[in-house]
């Protein structure tokens, strides 16, 4: 739509003539009808996946970490890689309903629900890793600090690991408290609006009897608000403590002051292109390309370039002070052993998919492109995969001790390990996708009168009855009449 | 909780609801509350609520958080079991710094949702009376209480008047119960008590 008095920047949030009951038709309408065939054959495809992690992990606990391809040389491979990775993913959802709400930024309402479910999920992914990284998972409660009968044997409160204990699990009940506390009103409509018996009962539980008393909106958005406040440096100090597993060690690659700020940008890189692989699907399949328009896409799109070029700085700033401290093994780590190397390829990868592909979103035509942006989202993600590989292995397996010196690739029950949290990942994200309000419906309607496009349309007209074609035919025409005008006069003062 | 009467009104536009509420309330009728479909701004001003102190409430939390935090870790490093970890401190400030941070937000978040949802009557299966079905969809509906002063069709015209659409009187419990919304379970007995203690 062509704007007249507003920026052509400010585009509508919701796109086509929509009034409030046809919100929660849009939204709500697909939790009614039943699943299509894809979302069958996508559901029982991570089901089976999740089924096949859960037999990986079986056989490790069975047998022990041993049958992972760690040894001495290698303590951390796939699975911290694989923790880092998902708990980065984790970060957009947190970013986007918190940070974004703070900045004022109206598209935010578009995509928040579906950042934050799989904000959710992906932490919860994230979590397996460590937790069976312990080996005798049985004893995984010793993390916990409680007066206990092992002869009062306490956790070490100086000890980065033990804080990112405390960061993740109070990173996931925030966010799901963040989460489902928006959530209420949204059941509250589908429990209102339910024909059948069985909805009524479920969407009534879940909706903890909502009715949308004044009172209760009152108190809602201020616990909105506070929530995001909390959650702001929150998001921020997770990865910072998960970048601290590293940072405070004293290991050549990984002892380095820039991993906080490093880590959080790579995070939040790595989770918007995680939200825009699955938006993508979910506006195409739910048929929602009004509420996650092309707008959407490109203002995430620009997140994406922004923090792609701050990680890229920050690979950069490895190097150079590599260099500059002129310490050898730093120096070894990074010029001789990750940027080239028996592992130096996961370098380049990481560099190519993080670095330099990003770049193509300086244009705006890449930036609203669909099949683009689907692409990216998926470079992005292995690319920033690859960081976390890089970072752990390339670290460690050149140690101070070329007797020691290994390689690393995984085994099987690793990488079935992963495929699994990816079946998990995917199937609450289905479930989500079919049970759920995909979109904050009561946040949509909030902004509708002052962000959909028919409604800032009609506000248009009562300032400016001409449309927009006659409206800029007119002001130029009236500057050209203005330049001949001048023209004239100053061929009249020559003439004179 | 008490069964009571309302005379109820649906309003489908915020620009309307506005100058209602403001008319009922100089008119002297005591609104028992608005239910909108979503945050409508201002409405609390206009309907005269006064500001929740629920961000205080979070507050205090909070700070329970950090002493929780801070006293806990220096106890058990000091008193508890004093342990030497590589010769450092045994009050080491900035290591215990992520900790009472993560602790301050986790007390003061899920205090905040717990009083929110006290103090709202919000848990699973409680159950309340709701006046129209579309109010969580695209209706704005005022409840009015009817007294025994209250003159009920005086009031559904001057509704009327004031952009009311579809405007009813109802009879109902004014508080939750524990229920389900598939049931149709609004406490009867204790309604047809009232009404032949009223009668």
């Amino acid at each position: 739509m062509h704007l007249k008095y507003e920026s052509t920047l400010r585009e509508p949030l919701v796109d086509g003539e929509k009034n409030y009951h046809q919100v929660t038709e849009d939204i709500i309408g697909p939790i009614e009808g039943k699943p299509g065939k894809l979302w069958y054959v996508g559901f029982f495809i991570s089901v089976a996946l999740l089924l096949w992690g859960v037999f990986s992990v079986t056989w490790e606990v069975y047998y022990g970490t041993g049958v992972w391809n760690l040894n001495k040389t290698i303590g951390w491979g796939w699975d911290i890689t694989n923790f880092v990775w998902w708990v980065g993913i984790g970060h957009a959802g947190t970013l986007i309903s918190a940070i974004l709400l703070l900045f004022r930024q109206g598209w935010r309402t578009g995509v928040n629900r579906a950042a934050e479910a799989m904000t959710i999920f992906a932490v919860m992914c994230a979590g397996q890793f460590p937790i069976f990284h312990m080996g005798r998972v049985w004893m995984a409660f010793f993390v916990l600090p409680y007066p206990n009968t092992r002869g009062p044997l306490w956790v070490n409160f100086n000890s980065p690991l033990l804080w990112d204990v405390f960061a993740i699990s109070t990173y996931f009940t925030v966010s799901l408290l963040f989460w489902y506390s928006g959530l209420l009103p949204d059941f509250a409509t589908v429990r209102d609006r339910a024909k059948t018996k069985l909805r009524k009962l479920l969407y009534g539980v879940a909706s903890f009897g909502w009715t949308g008393s004044a009172k209760h909106w009152q108190r809602h958005e201020a616990l909105s608000l506070v929530l995001a406040g909390l959650s702001t440096p929150l998001v921020l100090s997770v990865h910072t403590i998960v970048s601290f597993d590293f940072a405070t060690s004293v290991i050549p690659g990984w002892h380095t002051t820039i991993f906080p700020p490093y880590f959080v940008a790579g995070a939040i890189f790595s989770g918007f292109a995680m939200v825009n692989t699955l938006l993508i699907i979910v506006r195409k399949v739910l048929g929602l390309e009004d509420y996650i328009t092309m707008g959407h896409m490109e203002a995430m799109n620009k997140v994406i370039v922004l923090t792609g070029s701050v990680v890229g700085c920050a690979y950069l700033t490895e190097l150079f002070m590599a260099w500059y401290a002129a310490v050898p093994y730093e120096f070894a780590t990074f010029y001789k052993y990750r940027a080239a190397g028996p592992l130096g390829w996961s370098y380049w990868i990481m560099m190519t998919c993080n670095v330099i592909t990003p770049q193509v979103f300086w244009f705006r035509k890449m930036r609203r492109n669909i099949a683009v942006t689907f692409v990216m989202s998926i470079i992005v993600n292995i690319g920033m995969w690859f960081e976390r590989f890089v970072i752990i292995c390339t670290s460690l397996y050149r140690d101070y001790l070329p007797s020691s010196w290994s390689y690393y690739r995984p085994s099987w029950p690793e990488v079935g390990f992963y495929m699994g949290t990816f079946g998990l990942f995917f199937t609450c994200f289905f479930l989500f996708a079919k049970y759920f309000p995909v979109i904050a419906v009561a946040e949509i309607k909030f902004v509708l009168k002052t962000s959909g496009e028919s409604f800032k349309k009609n506000n248009m007209e009562a300032l400016e009855p001409l449309s927009a074609e006659e409206f800029e035919h007119h002001a130029h025409g009236a500057h050209d009449d203005h330049d001949h005008g001048h023209a004239g006069h100053a061929v009249a003062h020559a003439h004179n | 909780m008490a069964v009571k009467n309302f005379v109820v009104a649906s309003f489908d536009d915020e620009a309307v609801l506005f100058p209602a509420v403001k008319k009922v309330r100089t008119a002297g009728y005591k609104i028992h509350d608005v239910y909108t479909p979503f945050p409508v701004h201002g409405l609390d001003h206009a309907m005269g609520l006064r500001e929740t102190s629920l961000h205080t409430a979070g507050f205090i939390y909070g700070i329970c958080g950090t002493t929780t935090a801070l006293s806990c870790m220096s106890w058990i490093f000091n008193s508890d079991w004093p342990l030497n970890i590589g010769g450092k401190p045994h009050f080491p400030l900035p290591a215990f710094i992520p900790i009472t941070f993560e602790l301050t937000v986790l007390f003061s978040a899920v205090g905040m949702v717990m009083t929110f949802c006290y103090l709202c009557n919000l848990m699973p299966f409680v159950k309340k009376h709701i006046f129209h079905p579309r109010q969580t969809d695209d209706l704005f509906v005022m409840a009015i209480e009817v007294t025994a002063k209250t003159n009920a069709e005086e009031l559904k015209a001057f509704l009327a008047q004031a952009g009311g659409l579809e405007i009813n009187e109802q009879r109902a419990e004014a508080g939750w119960w524990y229920g389900r919304f598939d049931q149709d379970d609004e406490p009867t007995l204790y309604k047809n008590a009232q009404t032949a203690v009223n009668a």
